[in-house]
Protein backbone atom coordinates (compact mmCIF):
# COMPACT_ATOMS: atom_id res chain seq x y z
CA UNK A 1 0.00 0.00 0.00
CA UNK A 2 2.73 2.37 1.02
CA UNK A 3 4.67 1.41 -2.10
CA UNK A 4 1.69 1.86 -4.42
CA UNK A 5 0.92 5.24 -2.93
CA UNK A 6 4.53 6.31 -3.28
CA UNK A 7 4.61 5.26 -6.94
CA UNK A 8 1.33 7.04 -7.59
CA UNK A 9 2.77 10.22 -6.13
CA UNK A 10 5.90 9.71 -8.22
CA UNK A 11 3.86 9.43 -11.40
CA UNK A 12 1.75 12.46 -10.52
CA UNK A 13 4.79 14.58 -9.70
CA UNK A 14 6.68 13.60 -12.86
CA UNK A 15 3.55 14.07 -14.89
CA UNK A 16 2.92 17.50 -13.38
CA UNK A 17 6.41 18.65 -14.29
CA UNK A 18 6.12 17.36 -17.86
CA UNK A 19 2.72 19.06 -18.12
CA UNK A 20 4.12 22.43 -17.05
CA UNK A 21 6.91 22.34 -19.58
CA UNK A 22 4.68 20.89 -22.30
CA UNK A 23 2.12 23.65 -21.73
CA UNK A 24 4.89 26.19 -22.20
CA UNK A 25 5.74 24.66 -25.57
CA UNK A 26 2.08 24.39 -26.56
CA UNK A 27 1.16 28.01 -25.74
CA UNK A 28 3.83 29.28 -28.12
CA UNK A 29 3.24 26.61 -30.76
CA UNK A 30 -0.50 27.14 -30.81
CA UNK A 31 -0.27 30.74 -31.95
CA UNK A 32 3.03 30.85 -33.83
CA UNK A 33 3.53 27.36 -35.17
CA UNK A 34 6.95 27.52 -33.52
CA UNK A 35 8.38 24.47 -31.79
CA UNK A 36 10.53 26.31 -29.30
CA UNK A 37 13.38 23.94 -28.57
CA UNK A 38 15.07 26.83 -26.75
CA UNK A 39 12.43 26.40 -24.05
CA UNK A 40 14.95 24.35 -22.08
CA UNK A 41 17.37 27.26 -22.10
CA UNK A 42 14.62 29.46 -20.64
CA UNK A 43 14.65 26.99 -17.76
CA UNK A 44 18.45 27.31 -17.83
CA UNK A 45 18.44 31.12 -17.65
CA UNK A 46 15.99 30.88 -14.77
CA UNK A 47 18.17 28.41 -12.88
CA UNK A 48 21.42 30.28 -13.49
CA UNK A 49 19.79 33.53 -12.35
CA UNK A 50 19.03 31.89 -9.02
CA UNK A 51 22.54 30.42 -8.92
CA UNK A 52 24.10 33.86 -9.50
CA UNK A 53 21.80 35.58 -7.02
CA UNK A 54 22.67 32.97 -4.40
CA UNK A 55 26.38 33.43 -5.14
CA UNK A 56 25.88 37.17 -4.62
CA UNK A 57 24.36 36.56 -1.21
CA UNK A 58 20.63 35.87 -1.75
CA UNK A 59 19.35 33.62 1.02
CA UNK A 60 15.55 33.87 0.91
CA UNK A 61 13.99 30.89 -0.89
CA UNK A 62 10.81 32.89 -1.56
CA UNK A 63 12.75 35.62 -3.33
CA UNK A 64 14.62 32.90 -5.22
CA UNK A 65 11.34 31.37 -6.44
CA UNK A 66 10.04 34.77 -7.57
CA UNK A 67 13.36 35.51 -9.23
CA UNK A 68 13.30 32.17 -11.06
CA UNK A 69 9.84 32.85 -12.50
CA UNK A 70 10.56 36.48 -13.39
CA UNK A 71 13.91 35.63 -15.01
CA UNK A 72 12.29 32.89 -17.09
CA UNK A 73 9.47 35.15 -18.27
CA UNK A 74 11.94 37.89 -19.19
CA UNK A 75 14.22 35.42 -20.95
CA UNK A 76 11.29 34.12 -22.99
CA UNK A 77 10.28 37.65 -23.99
CA UNK A 78 13.89 38.45 -24.87
CA UNK A 79 14.26 35.30 -27.01
CA UNK A 80 11.13 36.28 -28.92
CA UNK A 81 12.22 39.87 -29.41
CA UNK A 82 15.77 39.09 -30.48
CA UNK A 83 15.55 35.74 -32.25
CA UNK A 84 12.01 34.76 -33.20
CA UNK A 85 10.41 38.05 -34.24
CA UNK A 86 12.68 38.50 -37.27
CA UNK A 87 11.69 35.05 -38.57
CA UNK A 88 8.03 35.25 -37.57
CA UNK A 89 6.70 35.06 -41.11
CA UNK A 90 9.37 32.67 -42.36
CA UNK A 91 8.59 28.98 -42.97
CA UNK A 92 8.19 26.82 -39.85
CA UNK A 93 11.50 25.08 -40.43
CA UNK A 94 13.28 28.44 -40.12
CA UNK A 95 11.71 28.96 -36.72
CA UNK A 96 12.67 25.46 -35.65
CA UNK A 97 16.30 25.95 -36.70
CA UNK A 98 16.35 29.37 -35.04
CA UNK A 99 15.17 27.75 -31.82
CA UNK A 100 17.95 25.14 -32.03
CA UNK A 101 20.42 27.95 -32.69
CA UNK A 102 19.26 29.90 -29.64
CA UNK A 103 19.43 26.74 -27.58
CA UNK A 104 23.05 26.01 -28.59
CA UNK A 105 24.20 29.62 -28.21
CA UNK A 106 22.68 29.99 -24.74
CA UNK A 107 24.00 26.61 -23.53
CA UNK A 108 27.47 27.62 -24.70
CA UNK A 109 27.15 30.96 -22.95
CA UNK A 110 26.48 29.10 -19.71
CA UNK A 111 29.61 27.03 -20.31
CA UNK A 112 31.80 29.98 -21.24
CA UNK A 113 30.60 32.48 -18.67
CA UNK A 114 30.00 30.16 -15.74
CA UNK A 115 31.26 26.62 -16.12
CA UNK A 116 30.62 23.49 -18.16
CA UNK A 117 30.40 21.58 -14.89
CA UNK A 118 27.31 21.40 -12.68
CA UNK A 119 27.27 24.11 -10.02
CA UNK A 120 25.75 23.51 -6.65
CA UNK A 121 22.67 25.56 -5.67
CA UNK A 122 21.38 24.89 -2.20
CA UNK A 123 19.04 27.82 -1.69
CA UNK A 124 15.93 25.81 -2.66
CA UNK A 125 16.91 22.57 -0.93
CA UNK A 126 14.52 23.37 1.90
CA UNK A 127 11.63 22.58 -0.42
CA UNK A 128 12.76 18.97 -0.57
CA UNK A 129 11.96 17.30 2.75
CA UNK A 130 10.13 14.26 3.98
CA UNK A 131 6.65 14.83 5.26
CA UNK A 132 4.98 12.25 7.47
CA UNK A 133 1.25 11.63 7.23
CA UNK A 134 0.56 8.97 9.84
CA UNK A 135 2.40 5.91 8.57
CA UNK A 136 3.20 7.45 5.17
CA UNK A 137 6.38 9.31 4.34
CA UNK A 138 6.11 11.51 1.28
CA UNK A 139 8.45 13.94 -0.42
CA UNK A 140 7.34 17.51 0.21
CA UNK A 141 8.71 18.44 -3.19
CA UNK A 142 6.47 15.98 -4.99
CA UNK A 143 3.40 17.14 -3.10
CA UNK A 144 4.25 20.75 -3.89
CA UNK A 145 4.92 19.94 -7.53
CA UNK A 146 1.49 18.44 -7.81
CA UNK A 147 -0.32 21.23 -6.00
CA UNK A 148 1.58 24.09 -7.63
CA UNK A 149 1.18 22.59 -11.10
CA UNK A 150 -2.52 22.15 -10.51
CA UNK A 151 -2.92 25.74 -9.35
CA UNK A 152 -0.78 27.02 -12.22
CA UNK A 153 -2.89 25.19 -14.78
CA UNK A 154 -6.01 26.55 -13.12
CA UNK A 155 -4.60 30.07 -13.31
CA UNK A 156 -3.71 29.53 -16.96
CA UNK A 157 -7.22 28.32 -17.75
CA UNK A 158 -8.71 31.37 -16.02
CA UNK A 159 -6.34 33.69 -17.85
CA UNK A 160 -7.14 32.15 -21.24
CA UNK A 161 -10.89 32.24 -20.62
CA UNK A 162 -11.38 35.52 -18.79
CA UNK A 163 -8.85 38.12 -19.87
CA UNK A 164 -8.97 39.83 -23.25
CA UNK A 165 -5.35 38.94 -23.96
CA UNK A 166 -6.07 35.33 -23.03
CA UNK A 167 -9.03 35.25 -25.41
CA UNK A 168 -6.82 36.81 -28.05
CA UNK A 169 -4.22 34.06 -27.57
CA UNK A 170 -6.88 31.40 -28.05
CA UNK A 171 -8.29 33.19 -31.07
CA UNK A 172 -4.83 33.72 -32.54
CA UNK A 173 -4.19 30.00 -32.36
CA UNK A 174 -6.70 29.65 -35.20
CA UNK A 175 -6.61 32.93 -37.08
CA UNK A 176 -3.99 35.55 -36.28
CA UNK A 177 -4.90 37.96 -39.08
CA UNK A 178 -8.45 38.33 -37.81
CA UNK A 179 -7.18 38.97 -34.27
CA UNK A 180 -5.27 41.90 -35.73
CA UNK A 181 -8.50 43.06 -37.37
CA UNK A 182 -9.89 43.39 -33.84
CA UNK A 183 -7.21 46.03 -33.24
CA UNK A 184 -5.30 43.73 -30.89
CA UNK A 185 -1.57 44.19 -31.37
CA UNK A 186 0.08 41.05 -32.70
CA UNK A 187 3.32 41.85 -30.88
CA UNK A 188 1.54 42.07 -27.57
CA UNK A 189 -0.29 38.79 -28.05
CA UNK A 190 2.93 37.01 -28.95
CA UNK A 191 4.96 38.64 -26.16
CA UNK A 192 2.26 37.62 -23.68
CA UNK A 193 2.28 34.05 -24.94
CA UNK A 194 6.05 33.92 -24.52
CA UNK A 195 5.85 35.46 -21.05
CA UNK A 196 3.28 32.84 -20.00
CA UNK A 197 5.41 30.10 -21.53
CA UNK A 198 8.47 31.47 -19.70
CA UNK A 199 6.69 31.70 -16.36
CA UNK A 200 5.69 28.03 -16.68
CA UNK A 201 9.33 27.17 -17.43
CA UNK A 202 10.41 29.19 -14.38
CA UNK A 203 8.14 27.20 -12.10
CA UNK A 204 9.57 24.00 -13.55
CA UNK A 205 13.08 25.37 -12.98
CA UNK A 206 12.35 25.85 -9.27
CA UNK A 207 11.39 22.19 -8.91
CA UNK A 208 14.38 20.96 -10.90
CA UNK A 209 16.79 22.97 -8.76
CA UNK A 210 15.12 21.87 -5.54
CA UNK A 211 15.41 18.24 -6.58
CA UNK A 212 18.91 18.26 -8.02
CA UNK A 213 20.50 20.92 -5.84
CA UNK A 214 22.62 21.96 -8.81
CA UNK A 215 22.50 23.70 -12.16
CA UNK A 216 24.21 22.65 -15.39
CA UNK A 217 24.22 24.05 -18.94
CA UNK A 218 22.01 21.27 -20.34
CA UNK A 219 19.61 21.48 -17.40
CA UNK A 220 16.43 21.94 -19.39
CA UNK A 221 17.23 20.30 -22.69
CA UNK A 222 16.29 16.70 -21.99
CA UNK A 223 13.18 17.84 -20.13
CA UNK A 224 12.06 19.80 -23.18
CA UNK A 225 12.49 16.69 -25.34
CA UNK A 226 10.19 14.87 -22.92
CA UNK A 227 7.76 17.77 -22.99
CA UNK A 228 7.85 17.68 -26.76
CA UNK A 229 6.85 14.03 -26.62
CA UNK A 230 4.08 14.94 -24.17
CA UNK A 231 2.80 17.54 -26.63
CA UNK A 232 2.80 14.97 -29.44
CA UNK A 233 0.88 12.49 -27.30
CA UNK A 234 -1.72 15.08 -26.37
CA UNK A 235 -1.97 16.61 -29.80
CA UNK A 236 0.45 19.35 -30.76
CA UNK A 237 -0.92 22.83 -30.20
CA UNK A 238 -3.71 21.68 -27.91
CA UNK A 239 -3.26 23.07 -24.40
CA UNK A 240 -5.43 20.48 -22.64
CA UNK A 241 -3.58 17.94 -24.77
CA UNK A 242 -0.21 19.14 -23.45
CA UNK A 243 -1.38 18.85 -19.84
CA UNK A 244 -2.89 15.41 -20.38
CA UNK A 245 0.07 14.24 -22.48
CA UNK A 246 2.52 15.29 -19.78
CA UNK A 247 0.57 13.49 -17.08
CA UNK A 248 0.25 10.37 -19.22
CA UNK A 249 3.97 10.35 -19.93
CA UNK A 250 4.67 10.53 -16.20
CA UNK A 251 2.37 7.58 -15.59
CA UNK A 252 3.84 5.52 -18.44
CA UNK A 253 7.39 6.06 -17.21
CA UNK A 254 6.70 5.35 -13.55
CA UNK A 255 4.31 2.53 -14.44
CA UNK A 256 7.00 0.79 -16.47
CA UNK A 257 9.48 1.12 -13.61
CA UNK A 258 6.98 -0.56 -11.33
CA UNK A 259 5.97 -3.30 -13.73
CA UNK A 260 9.36 -4.14 -15.22
CA UNK A 261 11.60 -6.55 -13.34
CA UNK A 262 14.67 -4.77 -12.06
CA UNK A 263 17.06 -6.29 -14.61
CA UNK A 264 14.93 -4.93 -17.47
CA UNK A 265 14.80 -1.41 -16.03
CA UNK A 266 17.12 -0.24 -18.80
CA UNK A 267 14.35 -0.83 -21.32
CA UNK A 268 12.14 1.79 -19.70
CA UNK A 269 12.70 4.51 -22.30
CA UNK A 270 12.50 2.12 -25.22
CA UNK A 271 9.21 0.70 -23.98
CA UNK A 272 7.88 4.18 -23.25
CA UNK A 273 8.35 5.08 -26.88
CA UNK A 274 6.86 1.79 -28.07
CA UNK A 275 3.71 2.64 -26.13
CA UNK A 276 3.69 6.16 -27.53
CA UNK A 277 4.15 4.94 -31.10
CA UNK A 278 1.31 2.47 -30.61
CA UNK A 279 -0.83 5.32 -29.31
CA UNK A 280 -0.02 7.47 -32.31
CA UNK A 281 -0.83 4.68 -34.73
CA UNK A 282 -4.23 4.56 -33.11
CA UNK A 283 -4.62 8.35 -32.95
CA UNK A 284 -2.16 10.09 -35.28
CA UNK A 285 -3.40 13.56 -34.29
CA UNK A 286 -2.71 12.91 -30.60
CA UNK A 287 -5.21 12.30 -27.85
CA UNK A 288 -6.85 15.74 -27.86
CA UNK A 289 -5.49 17.08 -31.11
CA UNK A 290 -7.69 17.97 -34.00
CA UNK A 291 -7.21 17.19 -37.61
CA UNK A 292 -6.05 20.40 -39.19
CA UNK A 293 -9.08 22.59 -39.55
CA UNK A 294 -9.43 24.82 -42.52
CA UNK A 295 -11.29 27.39 -40.46
CA UNK A 296 -14.91 28.27 -40.91
CA UNK A 297 -14.76 29.52 -44.46
CA UNK A 298 -16.32 26.37 -45.81
CA UNK A 299 -19.54 25.50 -44.10
CA UNK B 1 -13.93 59.98 -44.95
CA UNK B 2 -11.86 57.52 -46.98
CA UNK B 3 -9.81 58.45 -50.00
CA UNK B 4 -7.78 55.94 -51.98
CA UNK B 5 -5.38 57.34 -54.54
CA UNK B 6 -3.71 55.28 -57.26
CA UNK B 7 -3.59 52.15 -55.12
CA UNK B 8 -1.59 49.22 -56.41
CA UNK B 9 -1.31 45.73 -54.92
CA UNK B 10 1.14 43.18 -56.27
CA UNK B 11 1.80 39.57 -55.36
CA UNK B 12 5.26 39.08 -56.81
CA UNK B 13 4.97 39.61 -60.55
CA UNK B 14 1.17 39.56 -60.50
CA UNK B 15 -0.62 42.88 -60.22
CA UNK B 16 -3.87 42.25 -58.36
CA UNK B 17 -4.90 45.91 -58.22
CA UNK B 18 -3.69 48.66 -60.54
CA UNK B 19 -4.04 52.40 -60.16
CA UNK B 20 -7.24 52.26 -58.17
CA UNK B 21 -8.72 55.50 -56.88
CA UNK B 22 -11.94 55.68 -54.95
CA UNK B 23 -13.54 57.59 -52.13
CA UNK B 24 -16.20 57.03 -49.52
CA UNK B 25 -17.92 60.07 -48.03
CA UNK B 26 -19.28 60.47 -44.52
CA UNK B 27 -22.51 58.49 -44.10
CA UNK B 28 -22.31 56.95 -47.56
CA UNK B 29 -22.79 53.33 -48.48
CA UNK B 30 -20.49 52.61 -51.39
CA UNK B 31 -20.55 49.31 -53.25
CA UNK B 32 -17.46 47.86 -54.88
CA UNK B 33 -18.56 45.22 -57.35
CA UNK B 34 -16.75 42.85 -59.63
CA UNK B 35 -16.33 39.23 -60.56
CA UNK B 36 -14.14 36.70 -58.82
CA UNK B 37 -10.49 37.67 -59.02
CA UNK B 38 -11.19 41.30 -59.81
CA UNK B 39 -8.98 42.49 -56.97
CA UNK B 40 -11.76 43.42 -54.55
CA UNK B 41 -10.43 41.48 -51.59
CA UNK B 42 -6.89 42.65 -52.31
CA UNK B 43 -8.22 46.19 -52.17
CA UNK B 44 -9.86 45.52 -48.80
CA UNK B 45 -6.73 43.86 -47.46
CA UNK B 46 -4.67 46.86 -48.54
CA UNK B 47 -7.17 49.15 -46.81
CA UNK B 48 -6.88 47.22 -43.53
CA UNK B 49 -3.13 46.85 -43.94
CA UNK B 50 -3.01 43.07 -43.98
CA UNK B 51 -1.41 43.41 -47.43
CA UNK B 52 1.16 46.10 -48.11
CA UNK B 53 0.22 48.20 -51.15
CA UNK B 54 2.87 48.50 -53.86
CA UNK B 55 1.76 51.99 -54.81
CA UNK B 56 -0.63 54.75 -53.89
CA UNK B 57 -2.03 56.41 -50.81
CA UNK B 58 -4.84 55.59 -48.40
CA UNK B 59 -6.21 58.59 -46.55
CA UNK B 60 -8.62 58.24 -43.63
CA UNK B 61 -10.12 61.45 -42.25
CA UNK B 62 -7.34 63.50 -43.87
CA UNK B 63 -4.57 61.32 -42.47
CA UNK B 64 -2.37 59.20 -44.68
CA UNK B 65 -2.60 55.71 -43.16
CA UNK B 66 -0.75 53.85 -45.94
CA UNK B 67 2.13 53.03 -43.61
CA UNK B 68 0.09 52.57 -40.45
CA UNK B 69 -0.13 49.06 -38.96
CA UNK B 70 -3.38 47.11 -39.19
CA UNK B 71 -3.97 47.28 -35.43
CA UNK B 72 -3.65 51.07 -35.43
CA UNK B 73 -5.96 51.46 -38.43
CA UNK B 74 -8.63 49.60 -36.46
CA UNK B 75 -7.98 51.92 -33.55
CA UNK B 76 -8.35 54.87 -35.93
CA UNK B 77 -11.92 53.75 -36.66
CA UNK B 78 -11.62 51.62 -39.77
CA UNK B 79 -12.87 48.07 -39.30
CA UNK B 80 -13.44 45.24 -41.69
CA UNK B 81 -15.64 42.16 -41.61
CA UNK B 82 -13.44 39.81 -43.59
CA UNK B 83 -14.43 37.57 -46.44
CA UNK B 84 -15.63 34.20 -45.23
CA UNK B 85 -16.63 35.77 -41.89
CA UNK B 86 -13.59 34.42 -40.04
CA UNK B 87 -15.34 34.22 -36.71
CA UNK B 88 -13.25 32.60 -33.96
CA UNK B 89 -14.82 29.16 -34.17
CA UNK B 90 -13.18 27.88 -30.97
CA UNK B 91 -14.42 30.82 -28.89
CA UNK B 92 -17.96 31.34 -27.68
CA UNK B 93 -20.30 33.85 -29.26
CA UNK B 94 -19.84 36.13 -26.25
CA UNK B 95 -16.05 35.87 -26.41
CA UNK B 96 -16.13 36.76 -30.10
CA UNK B 97 -18.07 39.91 -29.30
CA UNK B 98 -15.72 40.75 -26.43
CA UNK B 99 -12.70 40.53 -28.70
CA UNK B 100 -14.45 42.84 -31.14
CA UNK B 101 -14.42 45.46 -28.39
CA UNK B 102 -10.81 44.81 -27.41
CA UNK B 103 -9.69 48.33 -28.28
CA UNK B 104 -12.32 50.03 -26.15
CA UNK B 105 -11.80 51.34 -22.64
CA UNK B 106 -15.44 52.02 -21.70
CA UNK B 107 -16.78 48.79 -20.14
CA UNK B 108 -20.22 50.33 -19.72
CA UNK B 109 -20.53 51.26 -23.37
CA UNK B 110 -19.23 47.83 -24.37
CA UNK B 111 -21.91 46.16 -22.25
CA UNK B 112 -24.61 48.36 -23.77
CA UNK B 113 -23.48 47.55 -27.30
CA UNK B 114 -23.31 43.88 -26.47
CA UNK B 115 -26.88 43.94 -25.15
CA UNK B 116 -28.01 45.84 -28.22
CA UNK B 117 -26.62 43.27 -30.66
CA UNK B 118 -27.90 40.37 -28.60
CA UNK B 119 -31.38 41.92 -28.67
CA UNK B 120 -31.03 42.55 -32.40
CA UNK B 121 -29.95 38.97 -33.11
CA UNK B 122 -31.76 36.73 -30.64
CA UNK B 123 -29.90 33.71 -32.03
CA UNK B 124 -26.62 35.15 -30.75
CA UNK B 125 -28.24 35.63 -27.37
CA UNK B 126 -29.46 32.01 -27.28
CA UNK B 127 -26.04 30.72 -28.29
CA UNK B 128 -24.09 33.22 -26.19
CA UNK B 129 -22.03 30.61 -24.32
CA UNK B 130 -21.70 28.17 -27.23
CA UNK B 131 -18.71 27.82 -29.52
CA UNK B 132 -19.23 30.19 -32.43
CA UNK B 133 -18.27 27.39 -34.82
CA UNK B 134 -21.62 25.74 -34.10
CA UNK B 135 -23.56 28.64 -35.65
CA UNK B 136 -24.97 28.38 -39.16
CA UNK B 137 -23.38 30.39 -41.95
CA UNK B 138 -25.92 33.19 -41.75
CA UNK B 139 -25.64 33.37 -37.97
CA UNK B 140 -21.86 33.46 -38.29
CA UNK B 141 -22.15 36.39 -40.68
CA UNK B 142 -24.36 38.26 -38.22
CA UNK B 143 -21.86 37.54 -35.46
CA UNK B 144 -18.98 38.69 -37.67
CA UNK B 145 -20.70 42.00 -38.44
CA UNK B 146 -21.73 42.49 -34.81
CA UNK B 147 -18.16 41.74 -33.75
CA UNK B 148 -16.87 44.42 -36.11
CA UNK B 149 -19.43 46.91 -34.82
CA UNK B 150 -18.33 46.26 -31.22
CA UNK B 151 -15.29 48.45 -31.92
CA UNK B 152 -17.65 51.33 -32.82
CA UNK B 153 -16.02 51.96 -36.19
CA UNK B 154 -16.43 55.14 -38.20
CA UNK B 155 -16.04 53.19 -41.41
CA UNK B 156 -16.97 49.55 -41.86
CA UNK B 157 -15.61 47.50 -44.74
CA UNK B 158 -17.71 44.45 -45.57
CA UNK B 159 -16.01 41.87 -47.75
CA UNK B 160 -18.54 39.64 -49.53
CA UNK B 161 -21.16 39.44 -46.77
CA UNK B 162 -23.34 37.22 -49.02
CA UNK B 163 -20.64 34.59 -49.64
CA UNK B 164 -21.99 31.08 -49.36
CA UNK B 165 -25.33 32.07 -47.84
CA UNK B 166 -28.85 31.14 -48.88
CA UNK B 167 -30.67 33.91 -50.83
CA UNK B 168 -33.20 34.46 -48.07
CA UNK B 169 -30.45 35.02 -45.52
CA UNK B 170 -28.56 37.30 -47.89
CA UNK B 171 -31.64 39.52 -48.05
CA UNK B 172 -31.75 39.67 -44.25
CA UNK B 173 -28.06 40.52 -44.01
CA UNK B 174 -28.50 43.36 -46.48
CA UNK B 175 -31.61 44.58 -44.65
CA UNK B 176 -29.35 44.92 -41.64
CA UNK B 177 -26.66 46.68 -43.68
CA UNK B 178 -29.31 49.13 -44.86
CA UNK B 179 -30.31 49.69 -41.26
CA UNK B 180 -26.70 50.44 -40.32
CA UNK B 181 -26.56 53.00 -43.09
CA UNK B 182 -29.78 54.58 -41.85
CA UNK B 183 -28.14 54.89 -38.43
CA UNK B 184 -25.39 56.94 -40.00
CA UNK B 185 -22.56 54.43 -40.36
CA UNK B 186 -20.25 54.82 -43.33
CA UNK B 187 -19.86 51.59 -45.29
CA UNK B 188 -17.84 50.18 -48.15
CA UNK B 189 -19.38 46.89 -49.29
CA UNK B 190 -17.51 44.56 -51.59
CA UNK B 191 -19.80 42.14 -53.37
CA UNK B 192 -20.34 39.80 -56.25
CA UNK B 193 -24.07 39.84 -55.60
CA UNK B 194 -24.79 43.13 -57.39
CA UNK B 195 -28.56 43.12 -56.94
CA UNK B 196 -28.36 43.05 -53.15
CA UNK B 197 -25.42 45.43 -52.93
CA UNK B 198 -27.22 48.01 -55.05
CA UNK B 199 -30.33 48.09 -52.85
CA UNK B 200 -28.89 50.67 -50.49
CA UNK B 201 -25.79 51.90 -52.33
CA UNK B 202 -25.29 55.63 -52.86
CA UNK B 203 -22.50 55.09 -55.35
CA UNK B 204 -20.98 52.13 -57.14
CA UNK B 205 -17.56 51.18 -58.30
CA UNK B 206 -17.06 48.24 -60.61
CA UNK B 207 -13.69 46.63 -61.05
CA UNK B 208 -12.38 43.71 -63.02
CA UNK B 209 -8.87 42.37 -63.55
CA UNK B 210 -7.58 44.79 -60.94
CA UNK B 211 -8.77 47.91 -62.76
CA UNK B 212 -11.69 50.24 -62.07
CA UNK B 213 -14.24 50.05 -64.92
CA UNK B 214 -17.13 52.14 -63.63
CA UNK B 215 -17.70 54.86 -61.11
CA UNK B 216 -21.09 56.44 -60.61
CA UNK B 217 -24.60 56.18 -59.20
CA UNK B 218 -26.38 52.81 -59.24
CA UNK B 219 -28.76 54.12 -61.88
CA UNK B 220 -25.82 54.83 -64.17
CA UNK B 221 -24.78 51.21 -63.92
CA UNK B 222 -28.09 50.09 -65.37
CA UNK B 223 -27.78 52.57 -68.23
CA UNK B 224 -24.42 51.39 -69.43
CA UNK B 225 -25.81 48.66 -71.61
CA UNK B 226 -24.60 45.26 -70.73
CA UNK B 227 -21.99 46.52 -68.28
CA UNK B 228 -23.61 44.74 -65.42
CA UNK B 229 -23.71 41.50 -67.34
CA UNK B 230 -20.24 41.97 -68.67
CA UNK B 231 -18.48 42.42 -65.36
CA UNK B 232 -20.75 40.94 -62.81
CA UNK B 233 -22.70 38.37 -64.69
CA UNK B 234 -26.14 39.38 -63.52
Amino acid sequence: MDYALQQLLNALAFGAEYSLVALGLAVVFSIMGLVNFAHGEIIGVSAYSVFLAAALGLTSPIVAVLLAIAAAALAAIAFERVAFRPVRYAPTTTGLLTAFGVSIVVQNLFMLLISPKPQSVSILNGLNQMWFFGPFAVSSLQVMELIVSGLTILALVLFLNRSTLGLAIRAASRDFATVRLMGIRANRVIATAFAVSGALAGIAAVFIMARRGSVSPDLGFSLVLKAFVACVIGGFGSLPGAAVGGMLLGFIEVGLLVVLPQEYGGFKDALTYVIIVALLVYRPEGLLGQRVELGDKEI
Amino acid sequence: MLKVENLGVRYGAVAAVRDLSLSVGQGELVALLGPNGAGKSSTINALTGLVAPSAGRIVLDGQDISRVRTEDRIRAGLTSTPEGRRIFANLTVGENLRLGAATRRDPKGVRQDMERFLALFPVLSERYAQAAGTLSGGEQQMLAIARSLMSRPKLLLLDEPSLGLAPKIVVRIFDFIGQLKAEGLTLLVVEQNARQALRFADRVYVMSSGVLRFDGPPSGLADEHGLLNLYIGG
